[in-house]
């Protein structure tokens, strides 16, 4: 058959289909049942249309159509909605137990240089410095001094909001980096933790030092929970990409690391929501001062209960997998 | 390989329909381009929102940086994912954004190469993204390669008319399927091509035409003519 009249044949079923797709792609509807049939269709009138040598114009007419309907036919499901995000919920902490030697291994390069830097800064005060410059250590002295009307970050009520999305931009982009540092075989990731780990530990041990430890604790302990966890879990998602580079299997490399992406990204949801729970703590329930020491540490150690135990003994991990 | 091997950009693909298709994937030029465009509206939108929120104090500048951080990290997968694979930059481009079997990016793919952005991006100005674009065969980045996706060429819509004029002419000798091609790609594409480079071309074939300028040209089309299907 000539190109012309296989072009005359079907030059109307293609149209037909064209506005089909027009349609669909407008209302933003599942196509007819007809549809996958038709695509079928046009699909084997591509493969003719190249075996048999027609114009390279009818053939990447054809092409941009298969292209369309391949859209259509195949699109992921894009709408969000409450149960998709509680899907996401539980997608996380399935992941985060089937992942838990990463997390093991993020905590452990977290917790360990916290303790030591953390007992080394409370004896020396001379190691603080070596990671923390003075002027910066001594406005750390001055946010937590108990003779203040308000710790933490001095501020006035009406900037609660403002320090919020503080915490929002500066927290989560640090979750964020550190799982994109995880593709440089892990070293970023590692990186970003043990930083924290080791910054977490001087201020801690330079505070505590200092006697303000009656400020300082209360004020962490109750984002802490979930920040300091995000932080962890982060952490381990870019490891996960890392040793999928280092130790592929039985995957070629970039396949491995696809496929662990895949994986660590559901970390990564629950990592942020966690932070944003972490940054509406810091700002509005942390800094207060009105609360008494004893409510917040009980509340705060309440809250570390609750996100270990809502991460991995809660039974929302034994559910089966959400689609 | 051959050299025309190394530097073709077509990505091609097989469907569960049996087919091959073709995309041609975008370079880094057209990329950093788009990523201007983008980054040009996002500056505006910050822009509006930097001088809305200074007039409520405290409360405005809490926004401002909440809205920033969703737009610079989330900017681009809402519209990856709901606006089929185009920023408005890409669209501006013609460019969209796909995984590699050519199906629609979805949430967590468009999330992992957009979290990527920061590794990319690293230690400036994309250099990482750069480099790995130019060493990998589809133009990815490494938040490509992590979440499986393609930044591909839109394909505009070309017309497929021919100029109703030309008389269909038999060729006078058996002509191989390259020859034909390039005769029916030559009728086709002769509203792209100037009238003195598609008589240069016809001077070819003047041994298979029997004339050359213009009128090598008319006869060269009718045969293109033919072959398509033309009757007289």
């Amino acid at each position: 058959m000539r190109e012309r009249d296989f072009e005359q044949r079907y030059a109307e079923f293609w149209r037909e289909f064209e506005s089909g797709l027009d349609t669909a792609g407008k209302s933003g509807q599942t196509p007819d049942k007809g549809f996958p049939e038709a695509y079928r269709q046009l699909c084997n009138h591509l493969a003719m249309a190249r075996q048999r040598d027609y114009s390279e114009a009818l053939v990447a007419y054809l092409n941009r159509l298969v292209m369309a309907g391949h859209h259509l036919l195949y699109q992921p499901e894009s709408r969000v909605g409450i149960s998709r995000l509680a899907g996401a919920l539980a997608l996380f902490v399935t992941t985060l137990r089937r992942n838990r030697r990463f997390v093991i291994c993020s905590a452990l390069l977290f917790l360990l240089p916290a303790l030591v830097m953390g007992v080394a800064c409370y004896n020396d005060e001379s190691i603080t410095y070596s990671l923390i410059a003075p002027s910066q250590a001594a406005e750390m002295e001055s946010m937590y001094d108990p003779a203040n009307a308000r710790i933490g970050p001095e501020r006035d009520a009406e900037t609660d909001l403002e320090m919020f999305g503080y915490y929002i931009q500066h927290n989560i982009s640090i979750a964020f980096q550190s799982f994109a540092g995880g593709i440089f075989f892990g070293v970023g990731s590692v990186v970003v933790v043990l930083y924290n780990g080791l910054f977490l530990g001087a201020v801690g041990g330079h505070l505590t030092q200092a006697g303000f430890s009656e400020t300082f604790y209360p004020f962490v302990i109750g984002h802490g929970a979930f920040e300091l966890t995000a932080i962890v879990i982060s952490g381990a998602a870019g490891m996960m990409l890392g040793y999928a580079l280092i130790s592929p299997g039985r995957l070629k490399r970039l396949e491995a690391l696809r496929v662990a992406a895949a994986e660590a990204v559901k970390l990564m949801y629950g990592a942020t929501f966690m932070l944003f729970i972490a940054a509406f703590l810091e700002a509005f329930w942390s800094s207060s001062t009105s609360l008494p020491v004893a409510l917040k540490l009980s509340v705060g150690a309440l809250l570390w209960i609750f996100v270990l135990w809502f991460c991995f003994f809660s039974s929302l991990g034994e559910r089966r997998e959400p689609e | 390989m051959p050299a025309s091997k190394l530097i073709d950009n077509q990505v091609r693909v097989e469907t569960p329909e049996g087919i091959d298709f073709v995309q041609a994937a975008a370079g880094p030029v057209p990329r950093i381009l788009a990523y201007l465009i983008d980054f040009g509206w996002r500056c505006l939108v910050y822009m509006v929102i930097g001088i809305l929120s200074a007039f409520i104090g405290g409360l405005g500048s809490g926004v401002f940086l909440i809205l920033t951080f969703l737009l610079e990290w989330f900017y681009p997968v809402f519209f990856e994912v709901l606006r089929k694979g185009q920023t408005p930059g890409k669209k501006a481009m013609g460019l969209r954004v796909v995984n590699t079997d050519f199906t629609p990016i979805g949430w967590g793919a468009s999330i992992v190469r957009n979290l990527l952005r920061a590794a990319d991006f690293f230690p400036a100005f994309y250099a990482t993204g750069m480099i790995s674009m130019t060493l990998t065969g589809r133009f990815q980045r490494l938040g490509d390669l992590a979440a499986g996706s393609l930044v591909i060429y839109q394909e505009a819509e070309r017309p497929l008319t021919v100029d109703p004029e030309i008389k269909p002419l038999m060729p006078p000798v058996a002509l191989t399927r390259e020859e034909r091609q390039g005769i029916v790609d030559l009728t086709l594409r002769s509203g792209s091509i100037s009238d003195s480079r598609q008589e240069e071309l016809a001077d070819l074939l003047t041994p298979v035409t029997g004339e050359s300028g213009s009128a090598g040209l008319s006869r060269l089309k009718g045969i293109g003519v033919w072959l398509l299907g033309g009757k007289k």
